[in-house]
Parts: C-alpha cells; structure tokens; sequence
C-alpha cells in the first residue's frame, strides 16, 4: 500500500541528486527548503536542516548515538536474519534482494535491537532502519521487535521503539502480516506487567507497522513532518479521486487528530524521553 | 448469477443443452442422446476447470459477489441472533456487522465484514470495506464477550480497511492495532473463519483467533493481488502472477501455519450451495465451542499467544558476517 510512495519517492530522489552534481559527502542540498548546507553541521545537529528544521531520516547508528548514553548500547539478536521461503520472485527474487540490502546496508534485517541506558535509564530498544528495504516488516523485523518486548515483560525495563517503515514485507506474503499481531499480543503482555512502552513514530510510519505496534505506545512521540498513515496518500487520492489537503497525515496533522501525544524536536528527543520515562516508570526505583 | 471468466467454456456448453431442449420440445424431436452427450461434456469440463483452478480464479471465487456472507451465516448458522449497532463514540459501520447469538446451547458473539450482493447494497456497506468505527464496534461487542464468557466467532470478508481520509483523520491504524492487541488478551476462544477474501490488515482487525478457518475458495493476503503487481512488478496486469507467488490460497495459508483447516466447498464453488456451506461452518464451530469449553481461561489465552507468537520464517544465524 503505501510502499508505493516509498518506490516513487526512491525513483524521484535518484534523479534529482544526479541532476545536482553535488559531493555528497561534503555538502547536501535540503530536500525541503533547497538550502545548500554542510554535512558536519548537519551531522552536528543530529541530521535537522538548521535553517528549516527539516529532519532527515537517519540510521539506527546514529538514533543510537543521539538518544542513548554512550556506549551503553548492547545489540542483541544481530544474527537473526531473512529467509526467502516462499521462493518469492517479482522483478528480481527476493534471494537477491535480500543479498543486495544485506551487502548495502551490513546488517540483516531493518530493524536494530538491543538494550542501553538513557541518563542512566535502563531500556530495552529497537530501532527500524528504512535504508534496508523500506524497512519493510517481515518475519525477522516482527520477532526482534517481539524479543526486546518480551526481554521488557521479564525485566521490567521500559520499552522504547522508533518506527520507520513502509509497511508489511509482501515477499513474505501473509507471514509478514501476521507480524502485525504477534507484535501487538507481546504488547498486550507487556501491559499486563505495567511496563511502560513508548513509540517514536518516524518518518516515514506506514501501512502494517501503523497500525500495530508504532501507534500502540503508552506514549506515542511523532519526529516533526514524519509521514505517518494507514492507508499511503497516492492510494487514497487513487480511491477518493480528489487532492489531499497539506500536511495531510503528517505528525502534526495526528497530533491534531488526537493520535499522537507529542511532537518532539529530535535535538530535544533524548531530554523529553528521559523525563517520560521518570515519570510513567513503575519500577523505576527497583531497576 | 454472474459468471466468472474462466467458466465460459461451462457456459457455454449449457446455453447449447438449453438450445436443444427448447428445439426439441418446439419441434417435437427427440435430442436426448445429443443432449446428454452434451451434458456429459459438460461435466466433465466442469471438472476439468474447478479441479485445476489458478490462483487468480481462485481469488476470482472469493469475490464472487453470490458468496455467503456474514449477515447470511448468522441466520444460517446460528439459532438465534440479534444485531447490535454503534461504536458509542462516532457512529455505526455497515460494512462490519456484529450482534450476539445462540448455538446449541452456546451464547456467543458474531463479527463479520459484510459486502453487498448488487451495487446498490454494496454502496451501502463501502464494498466491505470498515472504516475505525466498524473495528471499534468489533471491540465493544468482543469486550462484552469477554466480559460475559461468551465464545467470539468472527467471518472474514473484506478486500482491506476502507483508505479513505476520514479514515484516516479518525485513527484507522489505531483501531486496528488496538483490535489486534486487545484480541490477544481475551480470556474467551476467538473462531474465526475467512468466508471470501482475507484482505490484509484490515481482515486480521477482526482475525487474532485461537482458530482460523478458511473456505476452500476464500484468500489470504498481505495485500491484494492487484496491489502488490502495481508496487512490486509495477505493472497491475501482473495480478495473476502476484496472486501465485503471494500464496495466498486456502491450501497454503494451512501449508503455513496461518489457518488450521479447511471448509469444503461444492464443486464450482460456494455460491452454488449455501446451505451445504453453512453446515460444515455449523459443526466446525460445534466442535471447536465443545473443545474450547473444557479448557481453562489461561489455556485459552496461551494458546492463541504461543500461536501468534510462532509465526515467522527467519534463520536464527544468518549467514551475513
């Protein structure tokens, strides 16, 4: 569904930075405001136009680096990694997909897992990485993220998941579907315990992941402009047959709805988890 | 009732029977050998057809728009059944109908998507497409299931939530998810039966079942068909193809783990014959109540989680260093 837009959007990006001729490595153009700025300013503003406040999506590395106390990150399940068991074959096989997302991106799967601490909070995590695949939701996306719920319902650490996906993994056909609600019956554990969960919705949270887990938080924090929606726009202007309003289905657009509590800043994420986190934690003096 | 592509050939062969009884009683001629010739062929096309059916046929069946369907079933099915109305918070979803119900003893709750049957119906209901308040409404009702230990039995039949903007602006996502976490907690069996089509997300909305049944003509999907062609092969005429590799008939949703059975249809399929349907519904639903009901509550809830919580195909050690 709306993996559609990711495809476009990837076609649409590929073509506009061959245009520009602009080393990448040492300038960037903003894909908001055109404002031609340096990359180190950008890395030093954790990826956040400083002229726009425009937030570029970024890897699992560095939301690790920016949310948690350094070095505290420990990964777990790193080896746990795709299958093509259907034999799923589209314009290319889903094998060679999985090989060329591997060999890009040097990890698995789209999602990063672990536990680390946040002023000194401990947590259990996990982070999606849209680079791989869309982050698109497949069998290894569900149960690591399934993991580090239940290493939750055990330990009693707060969970915190930052969403970025275009949804369910169709070259696992109905195996990724049912992600969806193996994912949302840990969570359903998880409540049981009275452990806290909180969401960070990033840009972009579509489709399957929208609707389970990423909307599910105790707390639910959106990035500022991240696409967030069941349905994608182009498949509900396709269905409606009319224009979507601006801003529609952006983080701010759900804060108004009443979907989403906050919309942080991610220069102001870290200090606003770790106050969330003081004060909705249960066991927070027995971790 | 409509006839579906592939059955042309079939149809054909009856249109010629029907010309030559009309001949031979207006003429006065005998053509019984001609027409039972004619009829035997016909047979046997018929079974050359439903017995070696594609995936997109398949899919095609599913949708069949003289299927049974929910509002059908419960007075099939069941021995008494009233239909509850309203999410209490926006309004009332006509494209999921659910109410509570009797069955040889059993006090249940009845969930299923409901389509139409002409354009006129179909408008009505969204095509069986819900909007939140139609998965809100779900929840109240399978809260009060849960609250009075009543059995939840759901039919599955939607070709996916409705992307629609109000939809959206009204937390489609949420209410979905909310479903799938809140349907994992349940202390009552939650049978669920995919009756046409399975369509993704918004199917399993109303799907987290400690049981799940597919119709041997119904589908599964992560997503339709004709969507995964457009995003995937870029090219929506590639339905057939994505509908193949998808697998998403009733054979391999089992092959998988996902369903755990199979409800026979008629040759042709169900549409042919809803009481011989909605009879094998009938006792599997016995027969899963009967099972479920020696079972203590904690039973029932770790089934249906050990359940969800095995499904997945992954190397615990990838081969990437």
């Amino acid at each position: 569904m709306s993996i559609i837009d990711w495809f476009a959007k990837k076609e649409k990006s590929t073509e506009t930075s061959a245009k520009l001729n602009i080393p990448g490595d040492v300038w960037i153009k903003c894909t908001h405001c055109n404002e031609i700025l340096f990359q180190k300013d950008l890395d030093s503003n954790c990826k956040v136009c400083p002229k726009c406040n425009f937030h570029f999506r970024v890897s699992p590395t560095d939301r690790i680096r920016y949310i948690f106390d350094a070095g505290s990150f420990v990964e777990q399940d790193e080896s746990v990694g795709p299958t093509d068991f259907l034999g799923f074959f589209d314009t290319e096989s889903y094998s060679d997909r999985i090989k060329k997302a591997q060999s890009k991106s040097r990890r698995n799967d789209a999602v990063v897992s672990g536990y680390a601490t946040l002023d000194k909070i401990p947590v259990n995590t996990a982070i999606m990485d849209f680079g791989y695949m869309g982050g698109s939701m497949g069998s290894v996306v569900g149960e690591k993220i399934t993991r580090a719920i239940e290493r939750s319902v055990v330990d009693h650490k707060p969970v915190i998941v930052f969403t970025s996906s275009g949804g369910a993994r169709m070259q696992e056909g109905i195996m990724s579907l049912m992600q969806m609600a193996k994912t949302s019956a840990a969570l359903e554990q998880l409540a049981e315990q009275r452990v806290p969960y909180i969401s960070v919705l990033c840009d972009p949270t579509t489709g399957g992941t929208s609707a389970s887990f990423a909307i599910l938080g105790d707390i639910n924090i959106a990035e500022p402009g991240a696409l967030i929606s069941f349905a994608g726009p182009r498949v509900i202007e396709q269905t409606i047959r009319q224009k979507l309003p601006k801003g529609f289905q952006r983080a701010e657009f759900l804060l108004a709805h009443g979907m989403v509590d906050l919309v942080v800043d991610r220069r102001e994420l870290r200090s606003m988890l770790s106050t969330v986190l003081t004060a909705l934690n249960p066991y927070g003096d027995t971790l | 009732m409509k006839l579906l592509p592939f059955e042309k050939p079939l149809a054909e062969l009856h249109d010629k029977i029907a010309q030559l009884r009309k001949l031979s009683i207006e003429g006065n001629i005998d053509l019984s050998g001609e027409i039972e010739k004619i009829e035997r062929r016909a047979d046997q096309v018929k079974k050359e057809i439903y017995l070696n059916l594609t995936a997109s046929q398949i899919v095609q069946i599913a949708r069949h728009p003289n299927r049974p369907d929910t509002t059908s079933l419960t007075r099939l099915v069941f021995d008494s059944f009233v239909e509850l109305h309203g999410d209490r918070v926006f309004g009332d979803d006509p494209a999921i109908v659910g109410g509570i119900g009797t069955i040889d003893g059993h006090r249940v709750v009845v969930i299923g998507h409901q389509k139409g049957h002409d354009t006129k119906e179909n408008i009505r209901r969204n095509f069986g497409m819900p909007n939140p308040e139609g998965y809100r409404k779900a929840l109240r009702l399978m809260q009060m299931a849960n609250r009075f230990k009543m059995p939840i039995i759901t039919f599955i039949d939607t070709p996916g939530a409705y992307p629609g903007l109000e939809a959206e602006e009204r937390g489609q996502a949420e209410a979905i998810a909310r479903n799938l976490r809140e349907m994992a907690g349940f202390s009552v069996p939650i049978v669920s039966f995919v009756i046409g089509e399975g369509g993704s997300g918004g199917a399993l909305g109303i799907g987290v079942a400690n049981k799940l049944y597919m119709l041997q003509n119904a589908v599964y999907s992560v997503i339709s068909p004709e969507g995964c062609a457009s995003i995937l092969y870029r090219n929506a005429s590639k339905a057939d193809v994505a509908a193949e590799s998808m697998k998403i008939i009733a054979t391999e949703i089992v092959k998988l783990g996902v369903a755990d059975g199979i409800i026979p249809e008629p040759l042709g399929g169900a549409h042919h014959d809803w009481n011989a349907v909605s009879a094998h519904i009938k006792a599997t639903v016995l027969n899963e109540l009967n099972t479920f009901k020696a079972l203590p509550e904690q039973a029932i809830k770790s089934q249906r989680y050990d359940k969800f919580r095995a499904m997945g195909r992954f190397l615990e050690a990838s081969p990437l260093t």
